[in-house]
């Protein structure tokens, strides 16, 4: 039996957006789409959270269906990897949740059940996150204060792309950097299961001023209907057809 | 539409004398004092009918209820209890209107390992890894892994002296993607494996463990990890009789628990024998210091034996 895809936008960054459109928007548009929007903001080791800032992170992550956090750069693995399963969860738990109101009412959500049903139903929303192929679109802001940063970054991508790859179901990843240089994002990394190739690519990276984080979102949004990401995953299918064939 | 709801600490904090009564099945707490909080809750000392018990709360519902399942799931494996035995499950509403989750366990009281083992000797060492072994085999044979072994997640109850698991938040079926776990112990962060949960993911942390006891502050990976670990077992002194195998373990030669248990009692046979051995042949020379060694060896395969009779 196949189970669904669930796709996510990663956004790393740690600033606020000044140009192009609002990203709350984006992420919205984003998330009508079926794709999530998660945000990290990283922290300087002297930097506290700026409260502009992290209303701007916890309003993207919300109208993007997603999860926001904001933690220095020693903890990012850790963060990226919480981040995206909570998402993961979060989204499953949405499904069941609209079933559960169908069935029982609209007011009816997973808490108002007693702990015995809750956790049976846990249990399925469990299963699902491991059985489900995920695809996960990371954004990373380059913009100059982002520089001494990317190092922390790439590591927690390949950390990342070892937990998520112990899972039972399929991922891809792909990563764009945001600006680009006359666009709006630009590729780093195309549709692929892995991330440990990421070692070569990453120093490519370049800075600039400003941030246009709304553009990149809705960009990122259009690199999920993408060819190559559709022959990824029927390519992959045919030959385990071929392979049970035996 | 309700998000990052969980990422919103509502920091609970409850005080010495507050009762916590249940939403389902309406039994009543009486808070004592915090044990300690981790990523997903806090747990605090509470008294029931007069007994105590631990009782672990958060505002994370699904996380809470992820590992209540759990628990459950482990009440249901024979023989002795693997985590703490699960005494109730409920919601409270606090008086400005938030809900949380709740359970309540047994409550085991006891010391850190390492502290311990400070105290009483490195004889233990091998009795704790006899220990641990037994009940990861049984956590295996019964389709889980523990996932997040490691030292916070341990405590060594008295009378007779065993160590526990306190906590079964990482414990995930096998074939699956561990549920939690912790960089220094992990052999993913070590670049020696995947983090698909399997007997192996456990051996590889069992062996963390030991070195974690002897390098408190424990250090940073490197470029070449195999080596940097082997190296760390090499120089610890109460670690020599034992490293071939831990070696081995680290990297994934053993697929069972209980293969690797059966190389540890050999070793502390082996090397029982081999003092008693070497004591006959030249008396006078190490005569005290080989009696020494020999006695722990007794004494701990000794202690290894009350504690599973009992």
């Amino acid at each position: 039996m196949r189970k669904g895809t669930l796709k996510q936008i990663l956004l790393l960054t740690d600033g606020c957006s000044n140009r192009g459109e609002d990203p709350s928007v984006t992420a919205a548009l984003a998330y009508q789409q079926g794709i999530t929007v998660n945000v990290i903001g990283i922290l300087d080791d002297d930097q506290t959270e700026d409260s502009v800032e992290l209303k701007e992170i916890e309003e993207i992550a919300l109208s993007g269906g997603g999860v926001s956090q904001i933690v220095y750069s020693e903890s990012l693995s850790q963060t990226v990897q919480m981040v995206t399963k909570q998402a993961m969860t979060q989204t499953l738990q949405g499904f069941v949740n609209k079933e559960l109101k169908q069935i029982l009412g609209s007011n009816h959500t997973l808490e108002d059940l007693d702990p015995e049903k809750r956790g049976e139903i846990m249990e399925v929303v469990e299963d699902l996150g491991e059985m489900s192929d995920l695809e996960v679109l990371v954004l990373v802001d380059t913009s100059a204060s982002m520089h001494n940063k990317l190092q922390t970054v790439k590591e927690s991508l390949i950390d990342l792309s070892i937990s998520l790859n112990s899972r039972i179901g399929r991922n891809r990843f792909a990563i764009y950097s945001f600006p680009g240089k006359r666009k709006d994002i630009q590729k780093v990394f195309d549709w692929s299961p892995q991330l440990d190739a990421i070692s070569t690519v990453f120093p490519k990276l370049t800075s600039g001023g400003i941030t246009p984080t709304g553009p990149a979102i809705r960009e990122a949004m259009y690199q999920f209907g993408k060819k190559s990401l559709l022959r990824s995953f029927r390519d992959e299918d045919k030959s385990g057809l071929e392979e049970t064939g035996y | 539409m309700k998000t990052n709801r969980a990422w919103k600490k509502q920091d609970i904090d409850l005080q010495p004398g507050q009762t916590i009564s249940g939403k389902w099945h309406h039994k009543s707490y009486i808070i004592k004092g915090r044990l300690g909080a981790g990523a997903i809750g806090t747990v605090y000392l509470c008294t029931v009918n007069g007994k105590h018990a631990a009782l672990k709360i958060s505002d994370k519902g699904t996380s809470m209820t992820v590992e209540v399942n759990v628990l459950k799931s482990l009440q249901k494996v024979q023989g002795n209890r693997l985590g703490p035995y699960l005494l109730d499950v409920d919601d409270w509403v606090s008086p400005q209107g938030n809900t949380y989750s709740f359970y309540v366990m047994e409550y085991l009281k006891g010391e850190e390992m390492t502290r311990f083992i400070q105290k009483n000797g490195s004889a233990w060492v091998g009795v704790f890894m006899l220990q641990l072994l037994d009940d990861l085999e049984r956590f295996h044979q019964s389709g889980w892994v523990f996932g997040d072994l490691k030292l916070d997640n341990l405590i060594v109850v008295h009378s007779p002296t065993k160590v526990r698991f306190i906590d079964v938040g990482g414990t995930t079926q096998i074939g699956r993607a561990i549920k939690e776990y912790t960089e220094f112990y992990d052999r993913g962060y070590w670049g020696m494996g995947t983090r698909r949960a399997e007997p192996r993911y456990d051996l590889f942390a069992f062996v963390m463990v030991f070195i974690n006891v002897f390098y408190p502050k424990r250090f940073d990976r490197g470029a070449q990890s195999e080596r940097i670990l082997f190296k760390k077992i090499d120089d610890v002194k109460a670690l020599i009789p034992y490293r071939q195998v831990l070696k081995n373990a680290l990297v994934g030669k053993y697929q069972t628990s209980a293969e690797m248990k059966q190389e540890i009692t050999n070793v502390l046979y082996s090397t029982q024998q081999r003092r008693s051995r070497k004591k006959n042949a030249k008396k006078d020379t190490h005569a005290p210091f080989l009696m020494e060694a020999g006695g722990v060896t007794i004494v701990a395969i000794g202690y290894y034996l009350v504690s599973i009779l009992i």
